[in-house]
């Protein structure tokens, strides 16, 4: 909520020729969400600070739709940290109130611009997931670095530290367009939260703001996609209101490294990115998912499958590989989450699909707990890392609605091996490797639980590996082909 | 001679077949209703603009079959207007009246070419029409004729001429003879009897009817006499004769019962073989025929007479008691009551079956009870069934009596099974009697098994939920999908389901300085309605939980048909589980069902389990990652950032300059507000380490075995939870409360105080409700709680700056209307699903009430409210 920027080059007033603003004056500015107060706390010609001070409305906020979830009604919308700290609306609140300074133009002292002074700029406070990744935006463009934190919960230590910062940033050569186009661009990156605020159009403004700088900043590709992915800003209100803000961020991580994966959301690869290097982009771990979902369907195109479910079908990747197999007739994809499926919608190109292609596939809302007609009459079916999403006790009712009920010739299920979970450096001891997995099992309890549903619904069943094995632990993931009594195995 | 009346079954699908000009049109429009006609003509025009264009007769058919299918389905009597003329025309109509179990009458109107001629002459728009048309039509009618009553046709009127169609004044209706929905009983429905005499009279003396023998003065005298305890009457389910020892003995005392007005009785596939036999067919000796025949061998011919006339005279099943019940030897499917055709008799008599043969060589029988819907009861036998056991609202009451089991009856309306032991096995039945039971493993009833599974039909969609309080609640469709999600990814079974609690509305916005919430409002709300006294209750600022508990996992599987997760369950508004730690959700239940005990709780309210609503504290203990990630969040932004401005505004102030003064004590008052929102959302968040830092405060004593608590005034729910709470102190907090009669101002004053006492302090407020749970005025039930927040409380949830003068001045122009209503809607819903529960409803018609409070949920309302 609060920048301020000190120099001692002297005359320091002259920062104020720079910033086009008065120090002897109060000065503000309008902005959408509130306003913005220019002041000079000090001003002698040894020291001089600028401050910009935001006075964002939160009811406004609420109002006019900016806050979080902009459209939704989740409480979070209205109790939240936005007046308080460096966001977005910091960056608008720079562009408005140093608007000439961040061109770099001074219609009186147009040499000024080009000179390279000695400035300490303080932003009370940045959130930020890790002191080391505002370290790592800032020190490459010639910062040194103070950082101080804050915890919590004072009164419960147990709580850790806040994710807020004062940051301090001292340079001794900078021109001050530089250092307000390095904040207005990294500012946002650093916060967490999606910004609402913005269109395509202004990202394109945001990314120029970076000038020659981004291009040679190590960071450049987390940077840049971070403000690309944030603007992929789906909010899903209705379901927000019944998880209680209980949409908590859940974590895969994969094959030889780490995965994180928002809920669901397109945060996915920046988070993911973050957590590795960036040299080391996180292909390889995606890799397993997408081989896990090829060798599904190669299995299903072995059988020669003609009508084919995809249970919890998501954003429809492994929809796309069935497709592409011209003996498969139809394909029925249904997840339970509504979001995904319009996402797996717009990924297939559905509303565009011409007129033959369009009849091989439909995509329901449905759920693997409720009997369901729509699901009858296929011959296979592929239920991919999907049930141990369901509370274990529940597992029943899918057994019933899959294998009682639905009854397709075949069906493919897998399910992380959680003896795997070891190669995973980051996932402590009795830790699952996503935040919403119910459970994950050996190979042995998948065995037993595999037979029994084969044994009580009149199905054959093979377990075998899935992803590359390791002798001691297995392969990450498991996967059972049921075969219908009257289906060759 | 010309009839001046048609009488047709009431719900019949009436062809109307003539040739162009035959005056069809004006024939309808004269003896039916314009919305009972369904005319090709009007179908034409809808789909080409154009009555006469034949080149849309596909289409129009199409559209004409689709409207006279959806009509017969919603049972409504439909007249085609068409010419009819050809047999492929009438074929595909009189398949359409049969797909719906309907009646096809024809009605020909035949009239001499020249007249249809010069009809046709004088209408402009069938100039075009070629000149072979008429006479065409003239020789297909005429071959047409004589198949009408082997196209199926159950009534055929042949009007010859126009004096007979214009002789024709009105049309007369008649009843369906299994219509009987004015008669309401109340009956003892029997199950099959098989010539089982002795234990047929051991029933009816068991019933209260009196059995006495009678001189036979007559042949015709059937020698037995029936007088049925007051106002009551048997119903017979048929399947009166065969495999027992006295068939005939059955049949004199069910004949003379239904001559005397004392019974019903619906035939059997028994009865019906046994009449085809007395009509002079061939009929196999198998299946216990053999019998029959032997004891009937002594029989007079009158006798045997008087049988195949009754027999003849039996209808295929009933519809009595306004709809509410259906009765039928083998069952009746929803859309098949009350309907008449063919497969509606073979399905009363024999029901229906898969196809396949079971390892005995007996037909597989299809359970069409698990896939009912319908509202009416059905009671049925035919197939012998150790225990009667309610599906769905239906219920097979044969006990396989000639088997050696029992003959049964069901009570109607009481729903009481009465039954009578065989007295010995008279036939040993091809699959064993007790076959059912192996399947029964679980030790579930037939409903329980059934409800393992529910249907997604049931809940997704747009649903209308008929409910006691609100008549009919709707869920719209993109509600219905946010709740499946929830519904799938974390609520606990549906089984342990049976509330979810309303939402709640607060009162209306004060106008007092400095307060958004004041009882003041909440009182006036109640004196408004008519309301003259009020229970305040004290909010404890925890989250809202329901709590199913029973002695032990016997009563869980008994009572909710669950196996093997425990003894009870604490969940969330959202059906969530309350403890994702099983030691710590076993240690909460153990002392929870330790203080119920301790209480005599169970033999007071003569239970073996219950179901509460109540608060579970600290508000962390569900909601810690929601304080962390935002309330503590908050706090920590915030009283990170204000000293530090506070501190350059005040080094501004020493600069002098204009305006930082009101800028300084602007912030300087931000940052007290963040410091007293800091407090406040600490008050109720404690960190829980095991269950002595848990406490449970139930305020409403749901229900229990049989029955709910929604009759008894909150008054009561406090005290009979008081005593529990006592069994218990230091898990159990008994809310404090007061009874406040808004006629008496001193009272008001004193509970006003009393808030203000408890919200200085820091407390969350009270609740206001009126003193019957459910309070009702001439426009219908007013609010069941309106909740009275305190002004640091607010904090949370307006937000740090929520009273600086601006704020608090927009923040009061707060509409509280849909949360009022959709505070009722969820009302009515959650009595609904609870009294469903209770009255043994199939599970599906309780989750259906839980996922529409679930739906209703995900409404846009302010969640502030």
């Amino acid at each position: 909520m609060l920048l301020t920027i000190t120099t001692t080059r002297q005359p320091a007033t002259d920062l104020g020729y720079l910033l086009h603003k008065n120090p002897a004056r109060m000065q503000a500015v309008e902005l959408a969400y509130g306003r913005a107060h220019i002041f000079y706390p000090e001003a002698t010609a040894e020291r001089c600070t600028v401050a910009l001070l935001l006075d964002i409305d939160p009811v406004s906020l609420v109002r006019n739709r900016r806050g979080p979830a902009g459209e939704g009604f989740a409480l979070e919308q209205y109790v939240n940290d936005r007046p308080y700290v460096a966001s977005s609306f910091l960056s608008v609140a720079i562009a408005k109130a140093f608007n000439t300074a961040l061109n770099g133009t001074c219609k009186d002292r147009p040499e000024l611009p080009e000179q390279q002074w000695p400035f300490e700029a303080t932003v009370a406070v940045v959130p930020a997931p890790s002191a080391e990744l505002l370290r790592r935006m800032f020190e490459p463009l010639g910062y040194s670095v103070q950082l101080q934190d804050y915890p919590l919960e004072p009164n419960l230590p147990e709580w850790g530290p806040s994710r807020y910062y004062t940051l301090q940033l001292r340079h001794p050569a900078v021109c001050l367009r530089d250092l307000l186009s390095h904040l207005y661009v990294l500012i946002p990156v650093l916060d967490n939260d999606k910004h609402y605020w913005v269109g395509e159009h202004e990202v394109e403004k945001l990314l120029s703001k970076g000038g020659d700088w981004l291009p040679r900043h190590p960071e450049r590709e987390f940077i840049t996609r971070r403000y690309l992915l944030n603007l992929a800003a789906y909010t899903r209100p209705a379901l927000e209101r019944l998880l209680d803000g209980d949409t908590s961020t859940n974590v895969e991580l994969d094959a030889a490294g780490v995965e994180l994966r928002s809920s669901g959301d397109g945060a996915t690869l920046a988070l993911g990115a973050l957590a590795s290097s960036p040299e080391q982009p996180t292909t390889e771990k995606r890799n397993l998912h997408d081989m896990r979902l090829e060798h599904v369907a190669a299995e299903i195109g072995r059988l020669g499958a003609k009508r084919v479910l995809d249970l919890g079908c998501g954003e429809g990747k492994l929809l796309r590989l069935l497709l592409q197999n011209r003996t498969i007739e139809y394909v029925l994809g249904m997840d339970v989450s509504y979001q995904a499926l319009t996402r797996a919608q717009q990924r297939l190109g559905l509303p565009d699909m011409a007129p033959r292609q369009r009849q091989r596939l439909d995509l329901i809302q449905g759920s693997l707990l409720y009997h369901d007609p729509r699901l009858s009459g296929f011959d296979a079916a592929a239920v991919v890392e999907v049930i141990e999403h369901l509370d274990e006790g529940r597992l029943n009712s899918f057994e019933q609605v899959v294998f009682g009920k639905a009854k397709p010739g075949v069906v493919f299920v897998t399910t992380p091996n959680v003896s795997y979970n070891q190669k995973f450096e980051k996932l402590h001891a009795g830790e699952f490797r996503h935040a919403d997995h119910r459970f994950e099992w050996t190979r042995a309890e998948f065995e037993a639980w595999a037979a029994g549903v084969a044994e009580r619904n009149g199905y054959s069943v093979q377990i075998g590996p899935l992803g590359p094995e390791d002798p001691e632990v297995g392969a990450p993931s498991q996967l059972a082909t049921f075969h219908r009594a009257d289906q060759q195995p | 001679m010309p009839l001046a009346s048609l009488r047709v079954p009431e719900l019949s699908l009436i062809l109307l077949v003539g040739t162009t000009g035959s005056g069809k049109s004006t024939f309808a429009r004269r003896l039916f209703k314009p919305t009972e006609i369904v005319s090709s003509d009007h179908c034409r025009a809808l789909v080409a603009d154009d009555e006469n264009d034949q080149s849309a007769t596909p289409d129009a058919f199409e559209l004409l079959h689709y409207l006279v299918g959806k009509r017969l389905k919603r049972g409504l009597l439909t007249v085609v207007d068409a010419t009819n003329v050809q047999p492929e025309a009438r074929k595909s109509l009189a398949e359409l009246a049969r797909q719906y179990h309907c009646l096809p009458v024809a009605v020909v109107l035949d009239v001499p070419e020249a007249v249809a001629a010069e009809r046709n002459r004088q209408r402009p728009d069938r100039q075009q029409m070629g000149a072979h048309v008429l006479p065409m039509q003239r020789q297909q009618l005429r071959k047409g004729l004589k198949r009408l009553r082997e196209e199926g046709f159950r009534q055929i009127y042949h009007l010859n001429g126009v004096e007979e169609i214009d002789a024709v004044e009105n049309i007369r209706r008649d009843p369906l003879y299994s219509n009987r929905r004015d008669d309401r009983g109340p009956f003892d429905i029997i199950g099959d009897v098989h010539g089982c005499y002795l234990e047929l009279v051991e029933l009816l003396a068991e019933l209260g009817y009196a059995v006495e023998e009678e001189p036979r003065l007559d042949e015709r005298d059937l020698g037995v006499r029936v007088t049925p305890p007051a106002g009551r009457r048997a119903l017979f389910l048929g399947d009166l004769v065969d495999r027992g020892t006295a068939s005939p003995q059955v049949l004199r005392l069910v004949m003379s019962m239904v001559q005397s007005g004392a019974a019903l009785c619906v035939p059997g596939n028994h009865d019906i073989k046994l009449l085809r036999y007395l009509g002079g067919k061939n009929v196999s000796a198998k299946h216990g025929f053999a019998e029959t025949l032997e004891q009937l061998a002594a029989e007079s011919d009158t006798f045997k007479n008087q049988v195949r006339q009754f027999i003849d005279g039996l209808v295929s099943h009933y519809v009595l008691d306004d709809g509410r019940l259906v009765v039928a030897h083998a069952g009746m499917r929803e859309e098949m009551q009350g309907r008449g055709s063919g497969a509606v008799r073979a399905f009363a008599l024999f029901g229906e079956t898969t196809g396949e043969i079971d390892e005995f060589g007996l037909p597989v029988r299809y359970n069409w009870a698990a896939e009912y819907r319908g509202r009416a009861m059905v009671v049925y036998g035919h197939t012998p069934v150790p225990q009667p056991e309610w599906l769905n609202g239906t219920i097979d009451i044969d006990t396989g009596c000639v088997f050696g089991g029992r003959l049964t009856a069901l009570r109607y309306p009481e729903r009481e099974l009465v039954s009578v032991a065989a007295h010995q096995v008279y036939s040993e039945p091809v699959r064993p009697l007790h076959h059912a039971q192996i399947a029964a493993e679980t030790q579930l009833t037939a409903q329980q098994r059934h409800d393992e599974v529910l249907d997604i039909r049931d809940v997704t969609g747009k649903q209308q939920i008929s409910t006691r309080l609100a008549h009919s609640v709707t869920i719209r469709e993109e509600n219905a999908i946010a709740a499946l999600e929830v519904m799938s990814r974390f609520a606990l079974s549906p089984k342990w389901l049976l509330y979810l609690p309303p939402t709640m509305s607060p009162s209306e916005t004060s106008a007092l300085p400095g307060l958004l919430e004041h009882p003041a409002e909440a009182f006036e709300y109640y004196k408004r309605q008519g309301v003259e006294r009020v229970v305040c209750e004290e909010k404890h600022m925890g989250s809202r939980a329901v709590v199913v508990l029973a002695r032990d996992e016997e009563a869980v599987r008994r009572h909710f048909g669950i196996v093997g997760e425990g003894f009870g369950k604490c969940y969330t508004r959202t059906g969530r589980n309350f403890f994702t730690d099983a030691n710590l959700e076993q240690a909460f239940l153990a002392r929870l069902r330790g203080a119920f005990t301790a209480a005599g709780f169970w033999e007071q309210f003569g239970t073996e389990w219950v179901c509460l609503d109540a608060e579970l504290l600290p508000w962390s203990a569900k909601a810690q990652e929601l304080i962390k990630n935002q309330y503590a969040a908050v706090a920590a932004a915030a009283n990170g950032a204000l000293p530090q401005v506070q501190h350059v505004l005040e080094q501004a102030t020493t600069r002098g300059l204009d305006g930082s003064e009101a800028l300084l004590s602007h912030y300087t008052a931000r940052r007290t507000a963040a410091e007293q929102y800091t407090e406040a959302y600490r008050r109720y968040s404690w960190p829980v380490h095991s269950i002595d830092d848990l406490r449970l405060a139930p305020f409403h004593l749901l229900a229990t075995a049989g029955r709910t608590y929604f009759d008894k005034d909150h008054q009561w729910h406090m005290e009979t939870l008081r005593t529990i709470c006592a069994a218990d102190p230091s898990l159990l907090l008994a809310t404090n409360y007061r009874v406040v009669s808004l006629q008496d101002p001193a009272a008001v004053e004193s509970a006003i105080a009393w808030w203000n006492n408890l919200t200085e302090q820091g407390g969350e407020g009270m609740v206001v409700k009126p003193f019957d749970y459910i309070a009702r005025t001439r426009r219908g039930v007013v609010q069941p709680a309106l909740k009275c927040r305190g002004r640091e409380y607010l904090r949370i949830i307006y937000g740090p700056d929520y009273l600086l003068p601006h704020n608090l001045e927009r923040l009061r122009e707060r509409g509280i209307k849909s949360k009022r209503s959709l505070a009722l809607r969820e009302f009515a819903l959650g009595v609904e699903g609870l009294e469903r529960f209770v009255a043994g409803a199939p599970l599906r018609e309780v989750h259906q009430c839980v996922f529409g409070v679930l739906a209703l949920e995900s409404e846009a309302v302010d969640p502030r409210l």
